[in-house]
């Protein structure tokens, strides 16, 4: 049936081997990022095809295992190499493919004439690959591989620039939190194989499998572990709180790497995990709640922050960070489906808002570099008035704006409000959803907020930089603008597939497609919550829904009128305000100094305890133990080399005596 | 007058080993009316000739057939024994033209020689009859000894087959002891025969010449196999013989070896196996112990592959002192393995080398991986294989190895293999730790690398990966294999 779905990931690992392989001889670079872009177009294609076929499915049979061969098996361990092709997987990779190709495509145009063009694409196209491997695979294992494989290509494309420290050191940042959540995701898949396999004798890793015997998982207990242990894995991959701080480093790669795995595909990979494993997270209430406080927390704290950041891409990555928020609000709300609803939409406006950063940043790096001037062409104090010389960039950039922000028939409203009603009333966290929903609307007022102040801080007033480098400002070429069209298409239409039932009905019965689209994947997990919830239904009405919904819409306009009035009417009302609160400013502006936390209550420890194993535990005790045991071998060795002395008759008395005692022994024993 | 009655012969078992003598003496004849300069198209015909005999071989697989009175056998193990010997032949052969051409003795009489040690090995492993087991490692034995000496006008490859002749001889009379004590223990020398006797014995264990019969001969393998304490011949024959010709012999009569001595132990002596496997576990220790540390020592590379040799022997001898069908696969599994590893290390020695076998020093590979970063890369691949580093196919047979003596109870015995596997990975990782990291000490001309070499190295690094990552289509086989009784 999905017999060929395996050439989707296989397309752009070929892509990696032409270029990592011949990339530095080709030279070329339209052939280079051809070959990149066109092993993405490839597996596009086939997902299309993918997801046509399954769409022509009966609902009931929209699932299937496509096993390639069989990569372990060891005892009662058992790994396949195969790919799991269901409505989740789907979304997924039509979402990484289509964004990715978009993403191949500005690329040409945005690294024209960088060092090593042929290694950008060739980790380019090894991210997608694993990325595929890890949205496609039908066991933990596999989406393990593909979870550490986007990791690794992320720190490679981080560092890109690695002759710039801070590139390196973010890369570097990157890997180790990374790291911290890997380690929880292994914990967490040990724990569950070892669970089943010994308490119930269900030794698996497949996802199909342990759904299917997911009856046997208790509710709460060793589940509550696992899944806590996974969803450290998530924060690490998907920046959440405790591990978000990587990702705001994480804008010292080149901005379409931004645009690809730091916004639309790999962090999001965490989302995607919960949602695979949706079974399992529904059977601790615990884990449940934790994951909804940490989203909605992440949600407003990193809008926070991006209120007051200067750097273009640096707000934007905090945005990325409180939106990835919202998605886990979603997952902790028991609404899978809304979830990764919002991880599509987003996907397409955070790529373009990132793409059009790109176009904006590539445009004043050039003027800039023009008038010899030294000034930060990422500084958004340095930017203004590029609407009249940008402006295709600029209407994608507003249109994808205004669909974050959440104004009303635009994608982003769609998914973040189905997420803010979801969790205001589901039933599983009682009071606290009321929390939950405040958090969320706040955020969302603030997200407006500073989306809109990035917009007139960078299109709107006058231009700050010099008349002579202002001459140089111009409109980006047509492969870098036209998946910025593309993409901000997306970012007006795409919610309408996914309209929140309220609306729909109102609009005379549209229905919820998506909703209804990924309901074999979620269905029993959500009939077992409504089963097993501890607090009574809400059921609010429809008047509260619409109220609801009308209040999160004033927030935001609120939040955009904020950002007009501070920005475009009042200019000097900033610096007044940072007159008036300069601690609070300068909290805010320092990322409430919890990089400095890290530093000193983590990172400093850590290294003081390291740099202590080192010059004492290590060089001291392990190393003596080592060469100590190297130097007796090598000395036995200098020994037995003179009984080689080369001389038939000692060879021969050698065996002589070798004969004798064997014989020696084994008769007269 | 009676006429004469011939029995009806099945020469199925023996066609290989037939076509392969028709083969080499043809070879000889060609070789008289071929101008000195041409020699290498004998090369070229041998192994087309081995190729086609190792195909012809192959499609036995499953038909069991024993005649000559049950002293020779075609069944699976030995066809699998056959392929190595053909594999091993084969790449050596690809080898030998440009070595040889260097060295200045480029003479037809090597690819006629190398054909009848083939022959010789063959016999060994489908021998069901002592009698054709030994003649058979005579053959071998013979053709080896003048192999080795080939280069006649090397002073050291002239020590090499003198040494290995002298102590051959020493070991065949150990050997051949050995079958004597056996015959007169149990009155006939046919293997299946032999463990029949033993099984109407009351106690084989207590009857001494039996059992001195049985040791003789484990120590006239041990020789063949190079088993401490009867390897010391190994680094001085290997140094000093042609490069192709140490391929040659470290895979080949080795793997030969652990055919006649697998096949005579686990099918006529299974009622002693506790004293053989007793007597293994030592000698696997000693060899894997005594291989590895004195490899750590050694500069030239033909020495340090030699004791590597050694040490391999010692790790087949622990699934040998196994003893179980695990083992015994594994053992296959691990012949079929070390062919492809260590004859492509052996190739890459060969590259680097000068006329008159000089430049065979571990630090004469410094830089290589500068000047020839692909060839590094699979000197890299082989170097990581020997040392059995996963995915490559020394791990996988490490694996079955050890794995067979931990089914067997021989914990401890596997233990101290992972720790000589560990030894050895500081001598392998030395030759790569100057190709990669040090800069080559002078500038001059690396060997060009002919088609024949190029395949060499290109079939030893496929099978080097490919038993590595799907080693269970080849395991399936050695499996098969394995079941002797």
């Amino acid at each position: 049936m999905f017999d060929n779905v395996w050439l989707i990931p296989l397309f752009p690992l070929i892509g990696f081997l032409i270029n990592g392989l011949f990339g530095k001889k080709i030279k070329n670079e339209t052939v280079i990022g051809g070959i990149g872009a066109f092993a993405v177009l490839c597996s596009f294609v086939v997902s299309c095809m993918t997801i046509l076929r399954l769409l022509s499915l009966p609902i009931e049979e929209r699932l299937a295992e496509v096993k390639v061969f069989t990569w372990i098996t060891s005892g009662n361990f058992n790994a396949d190499i195969a790919f799991l092709v269901d409505p989740l997987s789907c979304v997924m990779i039509m979402v990484v493919t289509g964004v990715g190709f978009l993403i191949h495509l500005y690329s040409i145009g945005y690294m024209h004439g960088e060092e090593g063009f042929y290694r950008f694409f060739a980790y380019l196209n090894l991210f997608m690959f694993s990325m595929l491997l890890l949205v496609l695979g039908n066991n933990l294992l596999l989406m393990f591989v593909g979870w550490e494989g986007v990791g690794l290509c992320s720190y490679l494309l981080i560092g890109y620039y690695f002759h710039k420290k801070s590139a390196g050191d973010a890369g570097k940042k990157a890997f180790v939190m990374n790291r911290v959540g890997d380690f929880g995701f292994l914990l967490g898949g040990f724990a569950l194989f070892w669970y089943l396999g010994a308490s119930h004798n269900v030794w698996t890793i497949q996802f199909t499998e342990i759904a299917k015997n997911s009856h046997l998982l208790p509710t709460g207990g060793i589940v509550t572990v696992i899944t806590l242990c996974f969803f450290l894995g998530a924060t690490g991959k998907s920046a959440q709180i405790p591990l978000y701080t990587w990702l705001p480093d994480a804008m010292e790669g080149p901005t379409p790497v931004s645009a690809l795995i730091h916004a639309a595909t790999m962090v999001t990979a965490g989302v995607y995990m919960i949602a695979r494993m949706n079974f399992l997270f529904i059977r601790s209430p615990e884990t449940l709640m934790v994951v909804a406080v940490i989203g909605a927390c992440t949600a407003l704290f990193a809008a926070t922050i991006g209120t007051a950041q200067y750097d273009i891409k640096r707000v934007l990555a905090y945005s990325t960070v409180s939106q990835l928020g919202y998605m886990f609000l979603a997952m902790g709300a028991g609404a899978f489906a809304a979830g990764i609803f919002h991880l599509m939409t987003h996907a397409f406006f955070k790529a373009c808002l990132f793409l059009g950063s790109g176009a904006v940043i590539h445009s004043m790096h050039e003027a800039l570099h023009h008038a010899h001037s030294h000034d930060d062409p990422q500084d958004m104090r340095n930017m203004g008035g590029l609407k009249s010389k940008m402006p295709l960039t600029f209407m994608t950039f507003l249109l994808a704006t205004i669909a974050i922000a959440g104004i009303p028939g635009f994608s982003g409203f769609f998914s973040k409000d189905e997420i803010l009603w979801q969790a205001f009333s589901n039933q599983h966290h009682g009071s606290l959803n009321y929390l939950l929903w405040g958090m969320g609307a706040i955020a969302a007022g603030l997200t407006a907020f500073y989306m809109f102040r990035l917009v007139f801080m960078t299109f709107y007033g006058e231009s700050r930089i010099t008349p002579k480098a202002k001459d140089h400002l111009h409109e980006s070429p047509m492969i870098i603008v036209f998946p910025l069209l593309v993409l901000a298409a997306l970012s007006v239409i795409g919610g309408y597939i996914g309209m929140p039932k309220i609306i729909g009905d109102a609009l005379g019965g549209i229905p919820n497609y998506f909703e209804h689209y990924l309901e074999p994947v979620f269905r029993y997990s959500e009939e077992y919550l409504s089963q097993h919830s501890q607090h009574t239904a809400l059921h609010p009405s429809h008047a509260v829904e619409w109220g609801l919904m009308g209040l999160s819409v004033l927030i935001a306009l609120a939040g955009i009128t904020v950002a007009f009035t501070m920005y475009v009417k009042n200019r000097e009302l900033p610096s007044r305000f940072t007159a008036t609160f300069p601690a609070l400013h300068r909290a805010v502006y320092n990322k409430w100094y919890i990089d400095e936390l890290y530093d000193f209550a983590i990172v400093n420890p850590v290294k003081a305890a390291g740099r202590f194993l080192w010059k004492g535990f290590d060089v001291v005790i392990v190393d003596g133990a080592v060469n100590g045991v190297a130097n007796i071998v090598m000395a036995f060795a200098g020994v037995i080399r003179y009984l080689q002395s080369g001389f038939i008759y000692n060879y021969a008395w050698t065996m002589a005596f070798g004969v004798v005692v064997i014989l020696g022994y084994y008769l007269f024993k | 007058m009676d006429m004469i009655t011939f029995p009806t012969i099945d020469m199925t078992p023996i066609l290989p080993e037939i076509y392969l003598s028709l083969l080499a003496m043809a070879l000889l004849l060609i070789n008289v009316f071929m101008p000195g300069r041409q020699k290498g198209y004998l090369g070229y015909i041998s192994f087309v000739g081995v190729v086609a005999i190792a195909v012809m071989t192959a499609s036995g697989w499953g038909i069991e057939v024993s005649s000559f009175s049950g002293s020779v056998i075609q069944d699976k193990f030995a066809i699998f024994f056959k392929i190595i010997f053909l594999l091993s032949a084969g790449l050596s052969i690809l080898l030998s033209d440009q070595y040889m051409e260097r060295e200045g003795c480029n003479h037809g009489e090597l690819y006629p020689l190398i054909l009848f040690t083939v022959v010789g090995m063959m016999l060994m492993a489908c021998g069901t009859d002592l009698m054709t087991i030994f003649l058979g490692l005579e053959v071998m034995s013979v053709s080896l000894y003048i192999l080795a000496g080939f280069n006649r006008a090397n002073i050291k490859s002239n020590e090499s087959g003198l040494k290995y002749f002298l102590l051959g001889a020493f070991s065949t009379g150990f050997l051949l002891y050995g079958m004597a004590l056996t015959y007169g223990a149990t009155g006939t020398t046919r293997i299946f025969g032999i463990s029949g006797q033993l099984s109407q014995m009351a106690a084989p264990a207590a009857n001494i010449m039996l059992l001195a019969g049985m040791l003789l001969m484990i120590t006239g393998f041990a020789f063949k196999i190079a088993a401490a304490p009867f390897h010391m011949w190994t680094p001085d024959v290997y140094e000093g013989a042609p490069t192709p010709m140490t391929a040659f012999m470290s895979a080949g009569p080795k793997a030969a070896g652990f055919a006649a001595a697998i096949r005579i132990l686990v099918i006529s002596f299974p009622a002693l196996q506790p004293d053989w496997s007793q007597l293994f576990w030592i000698l696997a220790v000693l060899t894997m112990t005594i291989g590895n540390i004195t490899a750590l020592r050694q500069d030239n590379i033909k020495r340090m592959l030699a004791y590597s040799s050694i040490a391999h022997a010692g790790y087949a001898l622990v699934g040998f002192a196994a003893g179980n069908e695990t083992g015994v696969a594994g053992v296959l599994f691990y012949m079929l393995s070390y062919a492809f590893m260590n004859i492509g290390a052996f190739a890459i020695v060969i590259l680097i080398a000068k006329k008159g076998e000089t430049n065979g020093t571990v630090q004469d590979f410094a830089g290589f991986a500068f000047k020839r970063p692909l060839l590094a890369a699979v000197m890299s691949l082989f170097l990581f294989s020997l040392a059995g580093m996963p995915p490559t196919a020394g791990f996988i047979g490490k694996f079955y190895l050890f794995s067979g003596a931990v089914q067997q109870g021989y914990v401890w015995l596997a233990i101290i293999g992972v720790i000589n596997s560990a030894v050895s990975v500081y001598y392998y990782l030395r030759v790569m730790v100057f190709m990669y990291m040090k800069n080559p000490s002078e500038e001059f001309e690396w060997a060009t690398v002919t088609a024949p070499v190029a395949l060499a190295l290109i079939i030893s690094a496929a099978g080097s990966i490919i038993l590595g990552v799907v080693p269970s289509y080849v395991m399936q086989f050695a499996q098969q294999a394995a079941k002797l009784i």
